[in-house]
């Protein structure tokens, strides 16, 4: 049992949590945040096994990681 | 269920000034969480370059010293000589410390100061205006070499890891990444074991990370991190060049 939480006000949408996820449950939204950019949004919650990788990779630290 | 990955204390909960997809974020998290792990945040002294590296105040809940530009190292050799108690780092970009503060860097390393150096290179001013710099590739267009670096007329970009791991004064010497999952923790283990050779005073420690500019290299986020991982790499070799 695993799972994130994405800071959408903080993201930048840069997507290197979307390559960072072995599961590749990680994805740009179409919606659009305070800073003008296209948060990242998570697919399937059931299916992330909490490696944290994208929380690693994410450069604006808005990832948190629950296990 | 835990929280197992959280922000480093010693990391405002601040949002950054930093283009998406920039690798200053990831290092400043890094720099932070080893921060932590030694638990030196009261006793921590950061100097800040000129650059996008300039608001290093105002991300990390430490005190720091803004440094003229280049001389980051030099000012870091004054704080840890007057502070020897405390734990003194620089940050700085590759315009500051290849170019404006080469002199500095060559010295302060050669003297083997008692302090830690993160040197980030993108392979272009970032901040200035994506001017060329030392460390720019060959062949790669910036907006003072609008036809690519020419080798014959600008030379071949500088590798500042291996030139310092020569220096007599130089504990420990690795040039890093942050492109992928494997680098990036690759790289936390090296950035914690440079915190650890002047929490331990072993002397002047040097960690070069490869960083991405999407905005100055006129690419998207992925990539521009993809270029870290192709043409960076290959020219910049990951690795530990000295190890004392």
């Amino acid at each position: 049992m695993a799972m994130i939480t994405i800071d959408e006000q903080r993201c930048k949408g840069c997507g290197l949590c979307t390559i960072a996820c072995a599961q590749k449950l990680l994805v740009l939204s179409d919606k659009i945040n305070n800073q003008g950019y296209t948060p990242a949004r998570i697919n399937a919650t059931d299916r992330c096994t909490g490696c944290a990788l994208c929380a690693e990779i994410c450069p604006d630290v808005a990832i948190a990681v629950f296990r | 269920m835990q929280q197992v990955f959280k922000r480093p204390t010693s990391l405002k909960d601040v949002q950054t000034h930093f283009c998406s997809g920039c690798h200053h974020g990831t290092i400043h998290r890094l720099v932070a969480e080893a921060i932590d792990k030694y638990g030196v945040q009261e006793r921590t002294i950061g100097v800040a370059s000129v650059g996008c590296s300039v608001f290093l105040y105002g991300y990390f809940d430490i005190d720091v010293v803004e440094a003229p530009h280049g001389r980051a190292s030099a000012v870091a050799t004054g704080v840890k000589r007057a502070k020897p108690e405390n734990f003194v780092f620089t940050y700085q970009g590759d315009g500051d410390l290849a170019a404006i503060g080469t002199a500095e860097i060559i010295h302060a390393a050669n003297r083997g100061e008692d302090i830690t150096v993160f040197f980030v290179n993108n392979t272009t001013y970032g901040m200035t205006g994506g001017q060329m710099a030392p460390t720019t590739l060959v062949g790669q267009k910036t907006s003072t070499s609008p036809y690519g670096r020419n080798k014959a007329k600008d030379g071949a970009p500088v590798r500042m890891a291996e030139l310092l791991a020569q220096l007599e004064g130089v504990a420990f010497s690795a040039r890093v990444a942050v492109n992928s999952p494997k680098n990036l923790i690759d790289a936390k283990k090296q950035i914690q074991k440079a915190f650890q050779y002047q929490v331990e005073g072993k002397g002047f420690s040097f960690i070069e990370v490869l960083s991405a500019c999407p905005t100055n290299w006129g690419m998207n986020p992925l990539a521009a991190n993809e270029r870290v991982g192709t043409e960076m790499i290959d020219y910049f070799k990951l690795g530990v060049f000295k190890n004392l």
